[in-house]
Order: structure tokens, then sequence, then C-alpha cells
């Protein structure tokens, strides 16, 4: 031990206590939205706030099967009745007429306030007349069987006109008292959490409270009663991803890592080397933690994930070091050829780091400090920490039959280049669909489960919220009054189809202004007697018989305007709760948009029809987002970015190696085999169908810089017969440590990580057999003697 | 009147309908008129169209409120209530689908959702097959007078059903149905006057 490496050793000693002290202090999260980007306008803001907080992040999807229709509706009640006293719970809706009662007489009571047909045309002579003669006539239909009892106290019809603005989305069918499937095989709950779509813990405990309720009501059926509970909803969806995320990162560290240390132990053939050799990994892996957990305040699971691939890439260093420090010439020859490896690599992952999407830039910062601290660690640590008479086994032999197949495998240099070029034209000629643009193909969740999914919220008819209007403003009343105003240029759209109809927090509880306006209509009841015998001249219903209609009239004229503590216990408080909110200082205002069923294009809202209405909107910042459209949006944008920044990624890798080599014809050589093994692994996914995402783009930049290290291998100044046998087997070994460690990945079940694998593990390999084939077909072609 | 009482109603009225345009066929013979033999008449029935009169005597009301359309029936599920006057409405039956316009509004139920109300309409198909068993769960039948002028009353066996209705009288002569009276629950009734203008072509 050198008295120059005592410091280093401390500095190193220091440097690692203190990433450990980071790592601990860490915050993990496997929370998807924590991937999802940091918005730039409003529309996607809202967005995102929808997806991390909103009704929808908050709704669970809830099944049963098996059994017969009433034990399934039995359940359905026992299942909602314990939920509905779960303060877990905010909204649980089963078909069940809980709230029917107090909504009805809550909408009857406060009709006139609530009813924008309120005003005051209404209420003179002639619109009463005609008003009344309406209602008159719709009591020869049989529609009057529901109006007739109620007739004496609303002539006009004012609650008949708040039904049908209320009444108008689909409903789920019904078997038993309760919401089923179409085909009634299946009972149907609904279940909001109070819990936000980002406080995972909580909606993980939602859930098993549910399933526990599940268990005890089914409990109490006979016997043999086979029934089974189905879970869906983003809030289930998150928490699945959580614990799969948890779980697939455990194990895919523990697989590689075993396979890595047997792939190790067979190469070294000593446990000393092993756990030296793995000395520069785990400096490398603390260092990504730390540095991302100091940059970004958390760190992703799937970011830790990715790491575990690190391991692939920086076992390599050492790898070189151990085998070829044996050979001649020892690190001196290999040492510059592993930094301008790690320097190509901190370009391709640089570019990374400048991205906006959070996932992106966390992966480009651990990769770059994980191989900055690996590679500095092979570089000063390990040499010094190497017993005296350190030695692996030789692998000279196993070199020199390498070589031999480095020769034989240049025989194949023409059938490769023209994989290559064939996988170009393939790729050329589906350059159309090359990347997979929908933001869904990041999604964790199963296919299976999402199918789940679309069958339950099919027979639900739960709102697809993809198109909505937003308006914000300083407080809830002021927010109130902006959805009005939405709403009123809405509602011409719902009259001439454009719009099948929508929802607006201002139909439950309209604003104070609203409602004093409305109050102010009404006349008082001397006024409202002396015109009704006029309005009723020729009906069948005399005006002596519409005393309670006054008598309503004036109370309504007395009465408070409707406050949101007098929707508790109807289902209008969870309407207006789920619509209107509180984000930050700000008030917000969803009007969720329905596509029209019926007419020139059903199930298809007239976009433009809309931002026309809303256009110049009093106090016109009501934003009309269409969400699917604006997430693919988003994706499409970060996905450019992303492709830029390879690009500019690429651009720093070959400034990297002009610099470097100084000689275009040496860029050029190194580059040629990673762009074949590149255009070979997109050519290859194309053909299995595969649309390229964000994260395939990341694992070609991988395949790049691992790649890089290979070729510069390949094209150093071996003996004029390529690389010297150590250097061959260290790159074998190393070549076989990556494709383990990605290869694993591949056979992952969350996307994301599967997509890195499938596309780093091939490449890898390729990228070592492009190097080989076509390294400078040097000396031998000349003539130089075999050995 | 709570939405599923109302189904129940206009249901109820349909199937009332349903059997009476079922009612257009060859008169069976002069006496010993059985509800076997009308049941018999009725299976035979594949289609019928007839204008109609109602007139509904409601409490609330110093007139009784009159509309008038065309009623159509085909075999094997579908009937129609068009009331053209005094506003247009329609209200078609088919299958299990419960279909009612209104102006520009529309919607429509699904009578299975609704398990009760859905035995009526077994029954009523049950009448047009002349599947006496299945309409005498739903409702008790008793028919009165001879072939030339009887009357057929209908008294709903559900619960739910009589709490809106207490009876329907269909009455007809021969082969050919005059009206059909449906009292109800709280005392208002209406009529409805039939005449049969044909078979659907």
């Amino acid at each position: 031990m050198t008295r120059r490496f005592v410091p280093a050793l401390l500095l190193w000693l220091a440097f690692v206590g203190a990433c450990i002290a980071v790592a601990a202090q860490t915050r993990f999260t496997t929370d998807l939205s924590a991937f999802l980007p940091e918005a730039p306008n409003e529309e996607q803001r809202v967005l995102v706030e929808q997806l991390r907080d909103g009704m929808v992040s908050r709704l669970l999807l809830v099944g049963i099967e098996g059994g017969d229709a009433g034990q399934r509706a039995q359940l359905s009640r026992g299942l909602a009745q314990r939920l509905r006293t779960d303060a877990a719970f905010g909204m649980v809706a089963n078909g069940e007429p809980v709230h029917r009662e107090r909504d009805q007489a809550l909408l009857f009571t406060h009709r006139y306030l609530l009813s924008p047909a309120t005003a005051t045309e209404r209420f003179t002579t002639a619109g009463l007349q005609q008003a009344i003669g309406e209602s008159v006539d719709l009591l020869a239909s049989p529609l009057g069987m529901l109006t007739k009892a109620l007739l004496p106290r609303d002539p006009t019809g004012e609650l008949m006109q708040l039904l049908e603005r209320l009444d108008g989305g689909a409903r789920p069918a019904t078997r038993e008292g309760v919401w089923a499937s179409r085909d009634g095989r299946r009972a149907l709950l609904l279940a909001q959490t109070r819990a936000s779509g980002s406080d995972l813990d909580r909606q993980q405990a939602a859930i098993s409270t549910l399933r526990s309720a599940f268990a005890a009501e089914a409990a109490k059926l006979p016997a043999g009663a086979d029934l089974k509970l189905l879970i869906s909803g983003a809030p289930a969806f998150a928490v699945d991803s959580r614990a799969t995320i948890e779980s697939e990162v455990t194990r895919l560290a523990l697989v590689s890592t075993a396979i890595i240390v047997a792939l190790l132990l067979f190469i070294y053939r000593s446990p000393t080397a092993l756990v030296l050799g793995l000395l520069p990994v785990v400096s490398g892996a603390l260092a990504g933690v730390a540095a991302v957990s100091l940059g970004f305040g958390m760190v992703h699971g799937v970011t830790l994930g990715f790491g575990t691939t690190l391991i692939g890439e920086a076992v390599d260093y050492a790898i070189y070091l151990f085998v070829q420090s044996g050979t001649r010439g020892g690190r001196d020859t290999f040492w510059p050829t592993i930094r301008l490896g790690v320097l190509t690599s901190i370009c391709g992952f640089g570019a990374l780091m400048f991205s906006g999407f959070p996932g992106l830039a966390q992966l480009g910062l651990y990769s770059i400090a994980g191989l900055v601290a690996a590679a500095l660690t092979t570089r000063f640590i390990l040499p010094q920490l190497l017993p005296a008479g350190f030695a692996i086994r030789d692998v000279t032999p196993l070199g020199v039959r390498l070589r031999g197949l480095a020769a034989a495998v240049r025989k194949l240099r023409w059938p490769l280049i023209a994989l290559a070029c064939a996988a170009g034209g393939v790729v050329y000629a589906q350059r159309d669909r090359l990347w997979n643009h929908e933001l869904a193909a990041l999604s964790p969740v199963p296919p299976a489960a999402q199918a789940l999914d679309l069958a339950l919220r099919t027979d639900v008819g739960a709102p697809d919220v993809r198109y909505m209007v937003v308006v914000r403003a300083a407080d809830a009343e002021a927010a109130l009054q902006a959805a009005e105003a939405a709403s009123d240029r809405l509602q011409p759209l719902v009259e001439s189809g454009a719009i099948g109809g929508f929802e607006s927090p201002s139909l439950y509880l309209p604003s104070r202004a609203r409602q004093l306006e409305r109050k102010a209509a009404l006349p008082d009841a001397a006024e409202l007697r002396a015109r009704l015998p006029e309005a009723t001249h020729g009906l069948p219903l005399p005006a002596t018989r519409l005393e309670p209609f006054v008598d309503d009239v004036a109370a309504a004229r007395e009465r408070a305007p409707l406050t949101r503590a007098d929707l508790d216990g109807t289902s209008f408080a969870i309407a207006v709760d789920s619509l209107l909110m509180r984000q930050g200082e700000r008030w917000t205002a969803l009007l969720p948009l329905r596509a029209p069923t019926t007419g020139a294009h059903p199930s298809e809202i007239d976009t433009a029809a809309v931002r026309h209405a809303l256009e110049g909107a009093p106090g016109s910042d009501a934003l009309f987002i269409d969400m699917k459209g604006e997430s693919d949006r988003l994706y499409a944008g970060y996905f450019r970015e992303a492709l830029q920044l390879s690009l500019a990624g690429v651009l720093g890798i070959v400034a990297l190696l002009g610099a470097t080599l100084r000689s275009a014809r040496r860029v050029i050589r190194v580059l040629l085999p990673l762009a074949a093994s590149v255009l070979v692994v997109v050519a290859g996914l194309l053909l299995a169908g595969v649309a390229l995402t964000i994260l395939h783009l990341v694992g070609l930049l991988l395949i790049v810089a691992v790649g890089s290290n290979y070729a510069l291998f390949f094209d150093g100044k071996g003996d004029g017969d390529g690389p010297p046998p150590g250097t061959l087997a260290s790159m074998l070994f190393a070549n076989l440590t990556t494709v383990a460690g990605f290869g694993v990945l591949a056979f992952s079940s969350v996307p994301v990580l599967q997509a890195i694998g499938g596309t780093v593990g091939p490449g890898a390999l390729l990228a070592l057999l492009f190097a080989a084939t076509l390294a400078r077909p040097s000396c031998p072609a000349a003539g130089a003697p075999e050995r | 009147m709570s939405r599923a009482a109302y189904l129940r109603w206009s249901i109820a009225i349909l199937l009332a309908l349903g059997a009476a345009l079922g009612i257009a066929g060859p008169a069976a013979a002069a006496e010993g008129w059985t509800i076997a033999q009308l049941m018999q008449a009725l299976g035979k029935q594949s289609s019928g169209q007839a204008t109609f009169v109602e007139r509904k005597h409601l409490a609330v009301l110093d007139q009784p409120v009159e509309s008038s359309g065309e009623l159509r029936f085909q075999a094997p599920d579908r009937l129609e209530k068009i009331t053209l006057k005094p506003r247009p409405e329609s209200l078609v039956l088919e299958g299990d689908n419960l279909t009612v316009t209104r102006g520009k509004k529309q919607f429509s139920v699904r009578l299975s959702d609704y398990g009760a109300v859905a035995g009526f309409i077994d029954s009523i198909r049950a009448t047009l097959a002349g599947d006496r068993a299945t309409l005498e769960r739903t409702y008790a039948l008793h028919l009165a007078g001879s072939a030339e002028r009887w009357t057929l009353t209908l008294l709903p066996r559900d619960q739910r059903m009589a709490e809106v209705i207490v009876r329907i009288n269909i009455a007809g002569t021969r082969g050919q149905l005059r009206e059909i009276e449906i009292i109800q629950a709280d005392g208002d009734r209406s009529v409805m006057e039939i005449v049969a203008t044909g078979p659907i072509r």
C-alpha cells in the first residue's frame, strides 16, 4: 500500500459513507405519476393533476362474480353497507337508492333556486300560462304519472326541468336491485376513496378494507357459494404497480446478482477477486442513488430497477482490470480505453439529464454518477487493494482460442454487413410505425388487468373522462360563476347535438350570485296570485287549486341560498366535491363532457364547436381539454425531446471520439459496429411487432455506451492481430455479465424494464459481434506470420 | 312517483294494448266464449294497427285531458304507442327495450332491469302466444259477457304493481277491441277508445 494511496482510500471510504448516509435518508417512490412529466402548459397541468389527485384517480371499480344473482346482490348490499360506514371511502354506489329520497327532497325544496328556467319572464302571466299549459299537456302522456301529484305545488314543471338536466348519463343495468353487467353475470359497485390518488399507502389500506369487507360478507353466504371479487380502477392499478415494481426490482437485483456472481466465480476462481470485483459496482450503485436523491429529492423504483442493470456495466471495469493487469502492459494499455468508454457513456447519458421527463433525467443522473464512481473506484482504489501476488486463473489460453474465433468471425463479415443493411432496410420501410406515440405504452398495467378495467367500465357506464372544460378562480364562488358562464355556452351545444351533455358543479350548487338572481325573479305572493287566473284561463286547472304553488314560491323568496353544507347526505355532495376542488390557492371547477349517443356523429364530440362556443366566454380562461389527446401530445413532446437529446448525445460521442482518436477513419470504425447493432436491434423489435417507446430509446443509448468499449478495444493498438488474448477474454466476460444483467430485465413484467432489457441484452451481444467482425482487417491480410 | 312506478304503469298500458291489438282475429264460436278461446284467437294474430283516443280523468283537473294517436303491434315483441295530440310523443317497446321520445328528449330503459315488471312483459308475450299459464302468473283473469260483448279484466298479482294500478278492463266485440280502461289506485282513471285499422303491411 503506497503512501499516496492512503488519502485516496480515506476519501473513497468517506465518499461511500456519505453515499450510504444519503441513501438511508432517501425517499423511494413507485408512484407512477412521479414519472409523469412536469407539465409545461395549463392544459397539461390539469391533466397531470387529474391523474394524480382527480376523481378518476380515486375511483375503484368493483365486480362480484360467481354464485347466483341473488347471492351477488346480497353481497353487493352488504359490502356497500360496510364501505359506506368506513371513513376511507367518500362515495359508494351500487344501484341502491340510498340517497334517492333526500336527493328528491332537496331538489324539490330548492327547485326555484336550482332550476335554470327560473327567470322573470317565466313568472309573467304569459310565461306562467305557457309553463302551466305544458305541464297539463304532460298529464296526457304516461310521463304525467310522475308529475300529476306535484301539479298544485309545481305547475310550471320546475322539478322535471331539473331532472332532465341531471339525468343524462348512461346507467348500469340492475339485477335484483343492484347494478349488474349487461349479461347480468356480475354485480357492480363503485367506490371512491377519500385518499388522493398520490397517497398510495392510504389507497392500499382502502383496498385491503374492501377485500376484508368482501371476505366478511362472503362468509355470511351458505357454504358452496363461490363468489369472487374483482377490483379495478386507477387506485388498484397504482397499488398493484407499486407492489409489482417493488417485488420485481428486488427479484431482478437478486437474480442478476446471482448470475453475475456465479459467472465471476467461474472466471476468477477466487472469492477475493469476486468481492473486490463487486466493489466498483456497489460504489457506483450507492453513488447513483445518492446523486438522484440529492438531485431530485426522491428515487423512483424504476430508476432503481434500471440501476441493477448498471451492475452489468460497472462490473466490466473490474473484469478488464483483473484480466488485463495480469497480462503484459498491464493497466496502462486498458485504462485509456476504459476512460474513453466511460466518457462516451457520460456523453450519452448526460443528454438525458436535460430531459423534462423526471424519469429520464433520473436515469441519466443515476448512470453518470454510477459509472463515474465505478470507474474511479476501479482506477484508484481497486489496484491498491489487490493482495500481493493476486492473480486470477490464467485466461490466455481462452483468449488465444477467442482470437481464432474472432478471425473466423471476420469471415462472416459480409453476411453480417448484409444483415445490417437488411436491418437498415426494414427500419426504413417501417419508419412510419417506428415509434409508439401513446403514453399508454409505458403503462405498467398488464393487458389482462386493462381488459378487466375496460369490461367493468363499460358495464358501469363510468364516465370516460376524455373531454372536459376546466375553469379556475380565486374562490369557490368565482369558480362556480365561471362554471355557469361556461355552462351557458355549452347548453346550446347540447340542444344542437354537438355534445351529448355535460356535468357541472353549478348544476347541483349554483353560485350564490346566480341563486340570488333567480330569487329576485320570483314574484311576491300577492302578485303571483293576481296573475294566476289569467295564466290558467282556458286550462282545466283552476287558479284556486294552485294555492300550494303560491306558498312554495313565497317560501323560496324567504329561503337563504343553498350552500355546500346543505347538500350533505345527498348524492349531490359527492358530485360537487368531485367537480369543484381547491388546488393550492385557487379553486378549480371541472365540467366533463359527454359524447352524444345519437345524431350525425354518435359517440363523438364536435371539438371545434366546443372550442368555438367557449371562445370569448366572460372571464374567458375556460380550458377545453382532451385528456387523451393531451396526454399523447404531452408524451409526444417528451419523446421528441428525448430523441433530440439522444441525437445530441450521439453527436457528443462522435465529437469525443474525434478529439481522442484524431482520425476520422478510426471514429467511423468505432461507430460502425455500434450503428449496425442498433439497426439490427431496432429491426428485430419492429419485426416482433414492437413499436419503440421512450424506454427503448434509452436502451439504444445504452447499447452505444456499452458497445463503445468493445469497439474501442478492437480498434486499440493491438499487435496487429486485433486485441491481445487477455483483452479478448475480458471482453467476452464483460459481455456475458452485461447480457446477463440486462437479459434478466427482458423477462420483467414491468414494461419499462422489459423494454430496456429486451433492447440492451441482444444489443450488447451484437455490438461485440459487430465490433469483432468490422474491426480493422489488419495485418494478417498483409501476411503476418501466425504465432 | 318514482321512476320505477311510472315504468310499471306505462308497461302495463302497453301490455294491455298489445293484448288489445292482438284481438283482431276472427271471432270464435258464438257461445261459451272462454279465456281459452280468447287466448287461441290472440295466438293467431301477428300484427295489428289502430287509432286511439285516450281520456284521463284526473282528480287534479276539472276536465279530462285527451290525447290521440296510433297504436301498432308487430309479432313477436314490438309495441308502439304514437301520440300525435296534444304533443307528439312515442313509446316503443321492442324486446327488452322501452324507448320514450318526447320532443328532443329520448330515454331508454331495459325491462329486465326491473325484475317484477319484466314478468309483465313475459306475460304479454305469453298472451300473444296464447300461453295462458304464463299470463295468469302475473294477472288474475276474469272474462265476462259473450263473444259479442265481452270484458276481460286483468288484476295485477304483484303487490308493487297493485299499488299503482287496481285493474285493467278490456272490452271488445267478437274479435274487435273497443276500449281499455285503467283504474289507478289513487282513483284516477283513463279510458282509451280503439278503432282497429287493420294489420300492418
